[in-house]
């Protein structure tokens, strides 16, 4: 039961990517620090059939633990949690995952929009949001919702990134705490 | 921005004045769409719409389907239909009269593809099949066995991924926008109105299929919807849940075996 306190009262990183953002994961993940105890969410677009395959790569390289999300999956330090195929990965106020099969948003499932929106209300000042390369606007409107309630928007730069639309429309329409680098984002998120 | 405890109070009422009680789903997804209800409906309060709600039933019948989920294909999941056609489908053929419950058929398509696996094994005149959902507008669409033609090509592809031998296109008619099937395969079909966090058990199945409904509910709603479930199957019988679903911490857990290491199906071992 504490263990579980730990995560909620602590906090949540949320990552979203699009195309070109697995390179910019797999650079930043083996950099967090080995004791790294805030939970990750990561929401990458990708291609329904993919299956395992992404969980397996992402487990490759960090030493957190990773896992794709289950519904009432409750957020633990250490973990990586990654939004499953098909289905919008929502975040609960107690600190547990939902999952939902409507609608496409942005012509994606999951999310990265509906993924920040509810990490948004449940852990507000406690959230950190990331976004990555990527060829469409989703994240951009969640990055919004994060700032209204007092979290913290990181944007891959565009100048680095693989895709730049995706940090670019961030940057253009968001209020951002910070740009830079994967390497860069790494070293933000070992500090949080 | 809506605050948390307007949804409460919004649920809460809700249940009371209409008896469709949402208070046991997940709030992330729900809160979701009631904003979007919110944000079209350019209400200037969230007072204003939750009275508007409160006191015209037949805008609170829109606002249920408008806040529940219907987003289905035919033979979504392939490999999971492959296991219903290979593993379940000659279980069932060894029963006199096959009875099947769709909980949750959205706008029918589910229940169209099993009428579909059915029809191929030579069973369906001697099944049938009861495809229920809370939402009526959704079940009358369900009814006609009309879909757009622009999902035929999605669902003809899963048919065949799903081990599907026939031409897709001879089980319907196209015409201009729609596709509209076979009667021969609705004619088996009970569509009905019910709810699952208050209806009660109303037949006994030896198959029944529940799939991306209860991710939407908590803990406890799931519960109580698989003791209904429970209740509902013969003994032996199958239930089958969507990808992501589970019985595991389900009181019932105990006397299902799952029959397939990846594929999403209990069969009720008591």
């Amino acid at each position: 039961m504490e263990k579980d306190q730990v995560a909620i009262t602590g906090g949540l990183i949320v990552i979203g990517g699009s195309s070109g953002s697995l390179d910019a994961l797999l650079l930043m993940l083996p950099l967090l620090k080995k004791d790294f105890h805030t939970p990750v969410i990561l929401v990458m677009h990708r291609n329904t059939t993919t299956g395992t395959a992404l969980t397996e790569l992402i487990a490759s390289r960090t030493h957190l633990e990773v896992k794709e999300a289950d519904e009432k999956d409750k957020l633990m330090p250490g973990w990586i949690y990654i939004a499953p195929p098909d289905y919008h990965l929502l975040v609960e106020e107690d600190g547990t995952l939902s999952l939902d099969i409507s609608e496409k948003v942005n012509y994606c499932r999951p999310s990265i929009d509906v993924n920040f929106a509810s990490a948004a209300v449940a852990f507000k000042e406690k959230l950190t949001a990331v976004l990555l390369s990527g060829a469409n606007a989703d994240g951009v409107e969640g990055m919004m919702r994060v700032k209204k309630y007092g979290g913290k928007n990181i944007v891959q730069d565009p100048q680095e990134a693989i895709v730049p639309f995706m940090p670019e429309q961030a940057v253009l329409s968001c209020e951002v705490d910070m740009i830079t680098g994967a390497a860069g984002i790494a070293a933000i998120l070992n500090e949080l | 921005m809506i605050e948390t405890d307007e949804i409460e109070v919004l649920l809460e009422e809700a249940a009371a004045r209409h008896g469709y009680d949402f208070t046991g789903y997940a709030r992330a997804s729900i809160r979701r769409r009631i904003e979007t209800f919110y944000i079209k409906g350019r209400f200037r309060s969230f007072d204003e719409m939750k009275q508007r709600l409160m006191s015209e039933p037949g805008y609170f019948f829109h606002f249920v389907e408008e806040i529940t989920v219907n987003v289905t294909e035919m033979f979504r999941d392939t490999s999971f239909y492959k296991c219903l056609r290979q593993d379940i489908v000659p279980v069932l053929a060894t029963y006199p009269f096959i009875r099947i419950w769709h909980a949750g058929c959205s706008t029918g398509e589910e229940v169209y593809s099993m009428a579909i696996l059915l029809k191929e094994a030579n069973l369906l005149h001697k099944s049938i099949l009861y495809a229920t959902d809370i939402n009526q507008s959704v079940l009358e669409k369900a009814k006609t066995g009309i879909f757009p033609v622009s999902t035929m090509r999605l669902n003809s592809e899963n048919y065949i991924k799903s081990g599907g031998q026939f031409d897709f296109s001879t089980y319907y008619h196209a015409n201009y926008n729609n596709a509209k099937f076979d009667h021969s395969l609705s004619e088996r079909m009970i569509f009905a109105n019910h709810n699952l966090t208050s209806d009660s058990s109303f037949n006994e199945f030896q198959l029944i299929l529940c799939r991306n409904v209860m991710i939407y509910f908590n803990k406890e709603l799931q519960a109580k919807v698989t003791v209904l479930f429970d209740k509902s199957l013969e003994s032996l019988g199958f239930l089958a849940l969507g990808n992501k679903e589970t019985l595991r911490f389900s009181p019932i857990n105990n006397f299902y075996k799952q029959v397939d290491s990846k594929e999403k199906i209990w069969r009720k071992t008591r």
